[in-house]
């Protein structure tokens, strides 16, 4: 079976020189909840731009072998419009794409009540909590029906409990709509939890230097989050990289 | 403080300041050409009532017309900045020249171009000069401060650069443009009285004109009222923009957030 998609070689350097990525090489498959971890500044953001095509790549590609996916994409701040409604942020996918009216605000009704947000149709971005915020810019992926989801450190300016609540949201959202998600996070914890697949990556230009296989159960809750299953991911991921992070100072430092 | 104190304190100072400007104008029988009582520039008021409002609707009329040629034309062009980098390049120093020199100093030449028979045009394009520059500036800056992460999903799905214009730069802008017209609300209406002063007589008799004519013949108190009447528009302007903020803005913008935190 071909991979959903697959980086060859792919490297990006700013106009000022700096190297960020690569070069990274990385097959993805269809269903795969892949997540990238590595220091800050090791090009995960990057990566992931490139990946939805709105950084260019200095070298190497991204190739799509079954055509280009539908792809949503959810970055670190919310990033609403505020001053559109819940129901009018989710459905801007939509609008952009011309969809008539009805159906668009129809799929983005959907969207909003899958992400717990039934009721809040209404409300502007500034009379929402964080966390809502954050679930207002998923539907607004949802709306658009992707089937490849690139998710820039969704959670990463969240209390700890909204972060283990979205955890749980987005695996079911996950299984039930057969993404594939890319999930980049410099949290060993919230990276062993939620992926099928941890790709550890090297500070500045970011590699991958490890790519770990994680055995999950279907069901994830809070007691998984205390099981030996889970303390044995995490410890790995863990490991890769203080591995990672080690190599690369002795490199630095040579 | 509630808000009804809020309204009703500075009435009460207002009346108590009026009330003691005529006790001391009679106490110390002041000649009415230095200063007149408040009861002797509503007299002159009530006695010159058909032309300070002839006056008063020319003065609002040069000013509305200036501010909405401003506002279109600001708006217009920062649009068009917002599109092409040469545009921008090209004209903005010219809008900046247009802006520091001071329009008294333009006011003969334009008159002279426009000729004098046509004064009204005159003071329309002086005053619009003086709107023009907040609008334009304002704008651009509120069109280029659009998230970039926003940018980026609106290409991710595509969008055009027409819907990227409407859907978010141009709401991105929107507050930094309605500051910019309560700015240049008052501006329109000082660059029309002040274009009045300079250009003097003519076909338009502004209230401009009324307070230099009054001022002339000693008639103090037609003066003064004609001055609370242009205040009386000034503060009428200021207060119609801000509720139109308000209208716009009071549902999402941080600015009308009430300290409910």
């Amino acid at each position: 079976m071909s991979p959903l998609l697959s980086l060859t070689s792919l490297a990006k350097s700013f106009a000022n020189g700096v190297a960020a990525l690569g070069p990274l090489d990385l097959n993805i498959n269809a269903g795969e909840f892949v997540s990238l971890v590595g220091p800050s500044g090791c090009g995960k953001s990057t990566a992931l731009r490139v990946i939805a095509g709105l950084l260019a790549p200095s070298a190497g590609a991204v190739t799509f072998p079954n055509g280009k996916p539908e792809i949503g994409f959810v970055f670190q701040e919310p990033t609403l419009m505020p001053w559109a409604s819940a129901l009018d942020n989710a459905r801007l996918p939509l609008d952009l794409k011309h969809m008539n009216r009805g159906e668009a605000e129809a799929r983005a009704r959907t969207a909003l009540a899958r992400v717990g947000l039934f009721g809040f149709e209404r409300a502007f971005p500034r009379e929402l909590s964080g966390g809502m915020k954050m679930r207002v810019s998923i539907a607004r992926a949802l709306a658009a029906e992707p089937k490849l989801l690139l998710m820039d450190e969704p959670f990463a300016a969240l209390d700890e409990l909204t972060r283990q609540s979205l955890n749980d949201d987005l695996l079911k959202l996950w299984r039930e709509d057969d993404l594939t998600v890319i999930f980049v996070t410099h949290s060993v914890f919230e990276s062993a939890y939620l992926s099928s697949r941890v790709v550890v990556m090297t500070p500045r230009p970011g590699r991958n230097t490890a790519d770990i296989a994680l055995m999950q159960p279907a069901e994830r809750d809070a007691h998984y989050r205390m099981s030996q299953q889970f303390a044995d991911g995490a410890g790995r991921v863990s490991a890769s990289l203080r591995g990672a992070m080690a190599n690369s100072e002795i490199a630095s430092s040579e | 403080m509630n808000r009804a104190l809020q309204i009703l304190i500075p009435i009460a100072v207002g009346i108590a300041a009026i009330a003691l400007w005529e006790f001391l104008v009679r106490h110390y029988n002041v000649p009415p050409f230095v200063l007149p009582a408040p009861s002797a520039i509503w007299a002159a008021f009530v006695e010159n009532f058909a032309t300070l409002m002839a006056s008063l609707w020319t003065t609002l009329s040069i000013t509305l017309a200036a501010f909405a040629l401003a506002v279109i034309g600001g708006v217009t062009l920062a649009l068009l900045f917002s599109q092409s980098r040469i545009v921008e390049t090209a004209l903005y120093p010219y809008a900046v020249i247009l802006q520091v020199t001071p329009v008294v100093a333009i006011a003969p030449l334009i008159l002279i171009w426009v000729g004098f028979e046509h004064i009204d045009v005159a003071l329309l394009i002086l005053a619009f000069i003086v709107a023009f520059f907040p609008i334009l500036s304002n704008t651009t800056l509120g069109l280029k401060s659009a998230d970039h992460n926003l940018i980026d999903l609106f290409r991710l799905y595509g969008a055009s650069r027409w819907q990227i214009m409407w859907k978010l730069q141009f709401p991105t802008a929107l507050p930094y443009l309605l500051g910019a017209m309560k700015v240049s609300g008052g501006l329109a209406l000082i660059g029309a009285v002040v274009a009045e002063f300079v250009a003097g007589s003519g076909t338009a008799t502004g209230l401009a004109w009324r307070i230099v004519e009054a001022g002339n013949r000693l008639q103090i108190a037609k003066m003064f009222a004609a001055l609370a009447l242009l205040s009386t528009l000034g503060i009428a302007i200021f207060f119609m923009l801000s509720a139109l903020e308000w209208a716009l803005l009071h549902r999402w913008h941080e600015s009308a957030l009430k300290k409910e935190r």
